[in-house]
Formats: structure tokens, sequence, C-alpha cells
């Protein structure tokens, strides 16, 4: 369960569009390393939700938006990142919601948009759209080379299926 | 739709799907040699020709697939004159002529031009409207 990068799907209308929240908290691990006071350089720490894995936060929630459309049949792959554009950080305590949307699925793989919003817990403080990210994802088994890959669904493991079943979403796999 | 205009959404095409600059789409550009395509590429161009142009491409239709395993069609790392016919009757729009002189697997890629794919979409866009 430590490489879920969302904490809850909220909305799921399948094959068109997914919505996940990741609540970013001062307890992870990197957030220390990322980034660590600077004695030397008379900074002080500044704990922000490294870019890397904001857009992993989007690959799950597109590649669960993808594999949902298949009946988690398909092993979908993470293959290109065509667009990221991060406008602000997420500190602790704020919330990500990523908004994830099919724009073409076939055979051989899909691709997706993604919008990431900020929600800051501060009263009265509104939704920021602070990034773009655009996905595509392949189908492995089903890959142009005619490589084989292991039999079982080693995309779509235990933590994906509890995640799936604690937002409420019923599947069958 | 004219050649020209084809033209230009190709270009448009392939400047989103890799990084490139305009004036490095030219009509005979190699997708891998000179603009860099990697295989998830060819993918992306095809979902993007699609998005462009409106119309669906099948799996294969655009791009080769598993020529490589067909034994048949590949020996000693070289397509095989039996491969070749087989590729030429699959992809009307490539052109082998240079390919021919030295089929070497490993060069496959290199068939792909700019001008291969506003071949591809012109014929696709003919068919459509016949």
């Amino acid at each position: 369960m430590r490489w879920l990068w969302i904490d809850r799907i909220v909305e799921l209308t399948p094959r068109e569009r997914l919505v996940a929240v990741k609540h970013v908290s001062l307890s992870e691990d990197h957030m220390h390393e990322h980034f660590a006071a600077d004695d030397e350089a008379g900074l002080a720490a500044l704990p922000v939700m490294p870019a890397p894995l904001i857009i992993e936060g989007m690959a799950q929630s597109s590649g669960i938006l993808v594999g949902h459309a298949g009946g988690f049949d398909e092993k979908v792959i993470l293959a290109k990142i065509g667009r990221v554009e991060l406008d602000a950080d997420a500190s602790p305590g704020d919330t990500l919601r990523y908004t994830a949307n099919l724009t073409h699925l076939d055979d051989a793989g899909a691709a997706t948009t993604g919008e990431v919003e900020l929600l800051s817990p501060a009263p009265g403080t509104e939704p920021m759209t602070i990034g773009r990210i655009d996905l595509m994802f392949s189908h492995i088994d089903r890959n142009s080379a005619g490589l084989a890959f292991p039999e079982h669904n080693f995309v779509f493991g235990e933590g994906f299926r509890t995640l799936l079943r604690l937002s409420g979403v019923q599947v069958d796999f | 739709m004219t050649r020209d205009e084809v033209f230009e959404k190709v270009q448009e095409v392939l400047v989103d799907a890799l990084g490139v600059d305009d004036d490095e789409v030219t009509p005979e550009a190699s997708l891998t040699a000179d603009l860099g395509a990697e295989s998830i590429d060819f993918l992306d161009i095809v979902f993007k020709l699609e998005q462009a142009f409106g119309f669906k491409i099948a799996q294969g239709e655009l791009f080769p697939e598993n020529v490589a395993q067909d034994p048949t069609y590949v020996q000693d790392g070289r397509i095989t004159p039996v491969g070749i016919a087989a590729l030429k009757e699959r992809l009307p729009h490539v052109d082998f002529t240079s390919f021919e002189q030295d089929p070497e697997l490993g060069r496959i890629g290199e068939i792909f031009t700019v001008d291969t794919l506003v071949r591809f979409v012109e014929r696709k866009l003919e068919s459509a409207s016949t």
C-alpha cells in the first residue's frame, strides 16, 4: 500500500472521467527531505509535495480510469508523459484533487488529459487549478513487438483493489 | 483537403507528439532517425492523427506489427523478400525503395518519414470520400 499516491476516488464516470484526492501530510517521510533545512545556506526546511509524485498521483488516477474501462483485464502501463505543467507547490495540510479525462482508448492503449487542483484547508479559500498533466498508457500485452509478459495482472494488485473498494467502486477482478 | 493542408496538420501532430520544432518536420525527415521517435511515440502519433483528421486507424494499419517474431519474415536479422512483399501489401503508403537495398531489421523504423504519414492520410481521406 505504500506506493499509492491517491487516498480516495471521489467520482468515476466509466470510460470518461475519474476524480481522486490526495491529502498531503507532514508525516510522509519524503517531506522531510524535500526540502530539508540547509543550515550552511541559512535556509529553513520547506516541505512540499515532490512534483514527480504529483505526476504519479495523476498517473494512478488516469490508469485506474483506463483499467476500469477494460474491466481491469488489461495491464495498463504508463508509457508517455505528454505534458506536465505545475504552477504551485502543495504543502502539508493541502489536498490535491486529480481529474482525469479519457480522450482515447483502443486495443493498444489509451490517452488521458488531466487537471490538478489545490484545495487549501484555510476557511474561505476556493480550489485553485495548479496543473495540467497529459499521459499515454499502453496495454502491454498488445505491444507491437509481440513481447510476452507474466499472465497475472501485476499492475492492479491488492493495493489498488483496496483503494477501489474503500472508494465504493464496484470491481470484480 | 490539399496535400499542403494535410502536411500542415501532420506537422502539427509531430510537433506535439515528439516535441520537435516546425522546421525539423520536413517531408523527407525520418520519424526515428531525424525526429527521435521511439516505439511508444508511434501509438501517440496514431491517436493524434485520428483526432486531427477524424478517422480511425486499426492496429497495424499505419505501422507494422509483430514483424520480428515471424521467422518467414526475418532471418539473421534481415527482412526476407517474402517479408518485404508482405509488408508492401500491408503498408501501401510506405516507400520501400531505399530499405530494400539493405533490409536490416534495425533499419525498419527509418522507412517511416513525414511524407509516409502524409501519403497514409491522403489515402485514408480518399477512401473515406469514395
